[in-house]
């Protein structure tokens, strides 16, 4: 658990401490039956992209409300932009740009109004606010459109607008709860292209929450939450790396007998996860042949996958994501044991 | 103003290493550096919120119209219908100009209601966590509302007086602004009554119940549609203790200064609001309307202060 800190590798090392974005310490919120944030402590670097990662209910929602003031800390302290966000409300909230997973638009103004009520209650000054509106919106595509109501704009278009007008007051910090939440494959993408221009062409520290196991590999760090704790945060390839073994799939007529076979035959442990016989090895390729000869059963079909964000979330919390959030948690265990031996 | 701006535009845009920032290297965008709270920004922010309110009215003329509807039938329907009857008590003077004071104070109080329940919308459809997350006091945006609420139901208001003289009220313009100034004192508190209510209100079809419960009772208790002379004990310990009755008596006794009716009539009609037998003074009434809508505006903005 506490690897964390040790081998993270820092792209601003050497300041990294004073050029941290965000800074959590100890961070818990409590409410009456539920411990939605069990103490987390984390650093986000000035200038990267930072991603959240769990599944639903895991605590990223929480943690991210509670660093935009919306909710307050039952214990510990967070800092963003520089600024603590119990003592100082205010001030962290000037310096922080918010998209939620819901819209939080007015569909009865049009996108220019909407955005135009954004930069009064920000206090953009006033000179500043036409010019400004036009680039993100540009940026985002859709100045064309900024006389439409937005009640007349698709999901995707909301997601976009929404992500202009938290771009509109140039905040330090982007907060972006899942932000690709509910959207079609092509806006994902074109929101993603948005989120990786934005962070080439401005002074912009971005932080996000996924259940997106892929789009979590476009991240510079990724902290992966589950159950309210933050059980591992690294780069996405070192996260990779410290998995080692491929993935293997394979479907057959009895997977209780697969299972059986490869622990006798290969001394493999397997579980069922996803419907497929799933285990790790460390040469996944050259395995397959050898395992075609030597199990002794029929396989219908069989998948090799080098290690992917869902290993590494596999090998910190023994479920998937996807299992993770279909409450699929009790006969997951021992794969993970297997995968980190 | 200590307003510190920067604009910065780039030459080369291209995509940078992440890293510690460099205070002045170029940027494509404008940069913008929100200045620091001050009276002037919560200003804009009261502004904007009162701002969003009339764009949002102007454009839904259907609410315009329906909210004209029940002051019609008020006035047309149930004035002209009750007419033949009350005859004999009015004193010759017509049903609808004695009830046209109450039905003004009705059509401002929906409209009021409504702009309070806005806020209920507005956190259904999320946008009222926009300007919750805003760095601005709450009391701003509760301020901006309820003075949102106000003008559009003055608004309202001002159409009701400007069909006066077809309840024979006369167009004066003393007795216009008169009218115009207690229609706009009244929606400012009824505003800031449903506001007050609306923080602690998740559900459209809860306030809308609450609204019905509230607005009805107070309506028909003000003496809206009768003369507050002689009512029974209870009646009219209720009838003093309803907020309506306070801006229902001064405008109709402004109404009444602008009529040549007699003596009889205007004793039997228009008897004033009093308080132990003591007759209320049409500013002191005014004031218990403001009063109340200053108190409810301050627990409104409590409420919202102290939400997360």
């Amino acid at each position: 658990m506490n690897e964390t800190a040790t081998t993270a590798v820092s792209p601003a090392s050497e300041t990294a401490s004073s050029s941290a974005a965000v800074s959590v310490n100890g961070l818990v919120k409590r409410y009456d039956l539920l411990e939605a944030v069990r103490g987390i402590d984390f650093e986000v670097w000035g200038g990267e992209i930072f991603g959240f990662l769990g599944p639903n209910g895991a605590g990223k929602s929480t943690t991210i409300n509670m660093l935009c003031t919306l909710v307050r800390p039952s214990g510990g302290s967070a800092q963003v932009a520089g600024h603590d966000v119990v003592s100082e409300r205010d001030d962290v909230r000037r310096n922080i740009g918010l998209v939620f997973q819901d819209t939080t638009l007015d569909g009865y103004l049009t996108a220019e109004q909407n955005l135009r009520l954004h930069a009064e209650l920000y206090g953009v000054p006033r000179e500043l606010v036409g010019e400004r509106m036009r680039q993100v919106m540009e940026m985002v595509g859709l100045w064309e459109r900024r006389a439409s109501l937005v009640n007349t704009f698709s999901g995707g278009m909301k997601r976009r607008l929404e992500i202009a007008r938290g771009l509109l007051h140039s905040p330090r910090v982007l907060f972006l709860d899942e932000p690709t939440v509910g959207l079609d494959p092509q806006t994902r993408s074109s929101i993603w292209r948005y989120i990786r221009e934005l962070k080439a062409r401005e002074d912009i520290t971005i932080f996000l929450t996924t259940h997106y196991m892929d789009e979590a590999e476009y991240c510079d760090r990724i902290a992966i939450m589950d159950q309210g704790r933050i059980i591992v945060l690294d780069t996405p390839e070192a996260l990779k790396a410290k998995v080692g073994k491929d993935r293997v799939q394979i479907q057959t007529d009895d997977d209780q007998a697969a299972i059986a076979a490869l622990r006798e035959r290969f001394a493999i442990e397997a579980t069922v996860a996803e419907g497929a016989v799933t285990f790790g090895v460390p040469e996944g390729e050259q395995f397959v042949p050898r395992l075609f000869a030597e199990l002794g059963l029929p396989i219908r079909s069989v998948s090799v996958a080098r290690p992917s964000l869902d290993d590494v979330f596999m090998a910190h919390t023994g479920t998937t994501i996807r299992d993770a959030e279909s409450g699929q948690t009790d006969t997951r265990r021992n794969f993970a044991r297997m995968m980190s031996r | 103003m200590a307003t510190e701006t920067t604009t910065q535009r780039a030459g080369e845009p291209g995509p940078r290493e992440p890293g510690p920032r460099v205070g002045d290297q170029p940027h494509e965008l404008a940069r913008v550096r929100v200045p620091t709270r001050t009276a002037r920004s919560e200003l804009r922010a009261v502004k904007v919120v009162w701002k969003r309110e009339l764009i949002r009215f102007s454009r839904d003329r259907l609410r315009m119209l329906t909210s004209l509807m029940q002051p019609f039938l008020f006035l047309f329907v149930l004035g002209t219908g009750i007419s033949s009857i009350a005859g004999a008590g009015t004193h010759g003077v017509n049903f609808k100009t004695f009830i046209y004071p109450g039905v003004l104070c009705m059509a401002v109080m929906f409209t009021a209601m409504f702009s309070a329940a806005s806020i209920v919308w507005d956190r259904e459809f999320g946008f009222l966590r926009e300007m919750m997350v805003a760095p601005v006091r709450r009391s701003s945006i509760v301020l901006g509302k309820c003075l949102g609420g106000a003008t559009v139901a003055g608004f309202q208001g001002l159409i009701v007086i400007a069909i006066s003289p077809l309840v024979a009220v006369p167009y004066e313009l003393g007795l216009i602004l008169e009218l115009l100034a207690l229609t706009l004192l009244l929606a400012f508190a009824i505003t800031a009554f449903g506001v007050m209510f609306a923080a602690r209100i998740n559900q459209m079809q809860s306030f809308m119940a609450l609204m019905q419960m509230v607005i009805m009772p107070m309506f028909f208790i003000s003496g809206a549609l009768f003369s507050v002379a002689s009512l029974p004990r209870w009646l009219g310990i209720l009838n003093r203790l309803d907020p309506l009755t306070y801006a229902v008596d001064p405008m109709r006794r402004a109404i009444f200064a602008h009529l040549s009716v007699s003596p009889a009539a205007r004793q039997a009609l228009e008897p004033g609001v009093t308080w132990w037998g003591w007759h209320v003074p049409t500013l002191l009434e005014a004031g218990v309307i403001g009063a109340l809508g200053l108190v409810m505006l301050l627990i409104a903005i409590w409420e919202f202060s102290s939400a997360e």
